[in-house]
């Protein structure tokens, strides 16, 4: 409370100041913490004072209805001006909704609106089934559904001649079934009326242009049917809202008066980590960072499974992040519990700069205006920072715990659509082809050039004394980039290597930024004229740059030399492996056998060769753990 | 009823209700008392008060019978429903 008194008094004192943006910012904030009836009075009155200083638009909003809807205008005016929206409002006489339309000189034709909103409840309107379906007959059950379908119609369509307005048609609500649990048993109960009352009704909304649905009854399910309503306030005021459920219902509106005013984003700037995953990627590595099915990783997800369907709604995507590229491309293309991939993004700008600047350069490139940008961010210096740099960015108030974060932007109202046509969904695609080439125009960018730019140095040798104990860690470790998941000891590494007819190789990885380390292993044996791939595994760090390909380039050369005919290898699949499942099929291996969900994958190593990456140079150790250990004794 | 004489509880929910009808009646805090009513706040009409009952559900975490609605006929009568209310919210008595 005296937060608010604070926020208040701070408000009060930039109107005075006349730092409208700044005013118009808090008021922001004092309506997301206390979006309440008395918040609207408080609201509206200082938006008296900044009306003509900021940018808004404006629209006419008419209410025709069969309920009081009186105490619901203030807080939808501080809800949309907050969101930059200036509307005027007509509530229409009550429960006249269809003189209003049917009369030309109706005060809802001479109110001129843009926006007309049709709010009639399933009591008024289906009296009968609403009340006592018990008592009807099924003839008498279709020929109010008849009736209603009817008249609606012709409503519609008189409106429709009359007014080139949006109409937004209030779906029916369906209330406890009069039947009980025999409800359902049936297809002629009650509910199913309501229900054909409400396909009717999208059918005759299809057929208009610029006539929509607004699932009434589905929001009033949402919030609980047994919650919607306050009996008291019904029966004395005629308001079927309990006090609860009025900042849903304005919400709901608001997500058609977006998209009907314009006031909607085209982009969606997401941050990278602690947003679209758990932990920062530079320091806890690509291995750590958490997004996947399993809790915590599954917030991040669902998180990105509500973006991805923004994708599919034809907003664009774009990342707006402090990450080393390098690494957060990475990331992005390999990591397996990733539902986004680099490909749903149309611009990137992953560096260390300021990320107004940033936003400023998306919207450059995309070749929009900054106000057709959303930003998300997990934190909130950065959310106010571009608040306060750009206020026309639409910066979403994500929540402390990402637990929120996939809710909090599916109810975002600036990504609503009221139509989705095919170019919406190649949108991102179009402009995604475009960057692709630019790229490699400007010659930065193309996967090859970022292999290139890696400079790779890959050196694998046979285990030694001194990396056994890493070699048998990885195995043990290794779940993502491992095609058969085979854990061993140091004592059975060490078996196998002081075998004649097997191998094990440790790899080394060595890039511009430094020294990996050993971040792979392979384990072979020879049988006959089979080189068989026992062991063959990558750490997540350098998954996705080809090093797979420089191994598998060994062991055909090396085998090839031993005498093999043929190498081949298992792929055992895991809950985790999936990285590693593409390895053998896009190298040229054949599938001879599966069992249980396993592959065997051969190569002939008479027709087919593995060339080595170009990026990498590769450097091989001879000998062997035997030679190395007789040598030694 | 004797709650309806103010309390020392009453003098804290009284400011409350005070800038709750400032807020919704939009007149200025100073502008009112607890005296003011429908009578004396030109925008208190029938619309405005369910408003008003509204803010204060939202307000105190209460909710009003039609009875009580229509009992809410001046700030000290507000203020005096609200307090008896929160204080049988508060209280662990059953019925």
């Amino acid at each position: 409370m005296s937060q608010l008194k604070e926020l208040r008094a701070q408000i009060d004192g930039l109107l005075d100041e006349s730092r409208w943006t700044e005013a118009y910012l808090r008021l922001g904030d004092l309506w997301r913490r206390e979006g309440k009836a008395a918040a609207a009075g408080y609201v509206l009155s200082c938006y008296e004072r900044l009306r003509g200083h900021l940018p808004a638009a404006t629209c006419r909003i008419s209410f025709l209805r069969s309920m009081t809807l009186e105490p619901l205008i203030p807080i939808l005016r501080s809800a949309a001006l907050v969101s930059g929206i200036d509307p005027a409002v007509q509530v229409g006489q009550f429960n006249s909704y269809a003189q209003e339309i049917l009369d030309p000189d109706s005060g809802l034709y001479s109110f001129n609106p843009d926006i007309v909103v049709l709010a009639v409840q399933t009591r008024d309107i289906l009296p009968e089934i609403w009340e006592n379906h018990a008592d009807l007959g099924e003839a008498e059950i279709r020929q109010a559904i008849d009736r209603v379908r009817e008249s609606l119609s012709a409503l519609v369509r008189t409106f429709r001649d009359r007014s080139n307005a949006s109409l937004v048609i209030h779906n029916f609500e369906k209330p406890m079934a009069s039947q009980g649990v025999l409800e359902a048993q049936g297809t002629n109960g009650q509910l199913a009326a309501i229900e054909q009352a409400n396909t009717d009704l999208r059918t005759i909304c299809r057929e208009h242009r610029g006539v929509y649905v607004l699932d009434y009854d589905g929001l009033v399910a949402q919030h609980g049917r047994a919650r919607w309503h306050d009996e008291s306030k019904w029966l004395t005021m005629r308001m079927p809202f309990a006090t609860d459920s009025l900042l849903p219902m304005v919400s709901e509106w608001m997500k058609f008066i977006h998209p009907l005013t314009g006031v909607v984003c085209k982009v969606l700037a997401v941050d990278l980590d602690n947003t679209l995953w758990g932990g920062v990627l530079g320091e806890e590595g690509i291995e750590n960072i958490q997004v996947g099915p399993e809790y915590p990783g599954a917030l991040y997800r669902s998180l990105q499974r509500a973006i991805l369907d923004l994708y599919q709604r034809g907003i664009l995507l774009a990342v707006c992040s402090k990450n080393n590229p390098d690494e957060a491309m990475v990331a992005l293309q390999n990591h397996p519990g990733m539902l986004l991939r680099p490909e749903h993004f149309a611009a990137f700008r992953i560096n260390w700069q300021d990320k107004a600047q940033n936003l400023r350069e998306i919207a450059a490139e995309l070749n929009l205006g900054t106000d057709a940008i959303a930003f998300l961010d997990d934190n909130p210096v950065e959310r106010e920072r571009v608040r306060s740099e750009m206020p026309e960015v639409k910066v979403i108030p994500l929540p402390d715990h990402a637990q929120g974060f996939a809710r909090t932007l599916r109810e975002c109202p600036y990504f609503e659509r009221l139509t989705l046509s095919a170019e919406d969904r190649e949108h991102t695609r179009l402009y995604h082809d475009q960057r692709k080439r630019s790229e490699l125009a400007q010659s930065v960018g193309s996967l090859e050039d970022f292999y290139r730019s890696l400079d790779q140095e890959v050196h694998i040798a046979p285990v030694t004394r001194e990396t056994l104990a890493r070699v048998a860690q990885l195995t043990q470790k290794t779940n993502q980039f491992n095609v058969t998941t085979r854990r061993y000891t140091e004592q059975q590494i060490e078996e196998f290597a002081s075998q004649p007819n097997w191998s094990v190789y440790s790899v080394r990885v060595r890039d511009r930024f430094g020294d990996n380390g050993i971040v792979g292993v392979l384990v072979t044996r020879m049988d006959g004229d089979v080189c068989e791939i026992d062991t063959l595994l990558l750490s997540c760090r350098v998954i996705g740059r080809t090093v797979e390909t420089a191994m598998l380039g060994f062991l055909a050369e090396t085998s090839r030399n031993n005498g093999a005919t043929f190498l081949r290898g298992w792929f055992l699949p895991t809950k985790k492996n999936t990285p590693a499942g593409e390895i053998y099929s896009s190298h040229q291996f054949q599938p001879v056998a599966t069992e249980d969900g396993r592959t065997l994958w051969s190569l002939n190593l008479e027709e087919a060769t593995i060339p080595y990456p170009e990026w990498i140079r590769l450097h091989v150790t001879n000998g062997s753990y035997r030679a190395e250990q007789a040598r030694a004794s | 009823m004797s709650q309806m004489v103010p309390t020392a509880q009453n003098k804290r929910v009284l400011p409350r209700v005070l800038a709750l009808a400032a807020d919704v009646f939009q007149v200025p805090e100073s502008g009112m008392g607890p005296g003011s009513s429908p009578d004396t706040i030109e925008s208190w009409d029938s619309l405005h008060h369910l408003s008003f009952v509204v803010a204060l559900e939202q307000e105190f975490g209460v909710q009003f019978s039609p009875e009580e609605i229509e009992q809410l006929l001046s700030i000290e009568l507000t203020a005096a429903l609200v307090e008896e209310k929160t204080k049988e919210g508060g209280s662990s008595n059953g019925c």
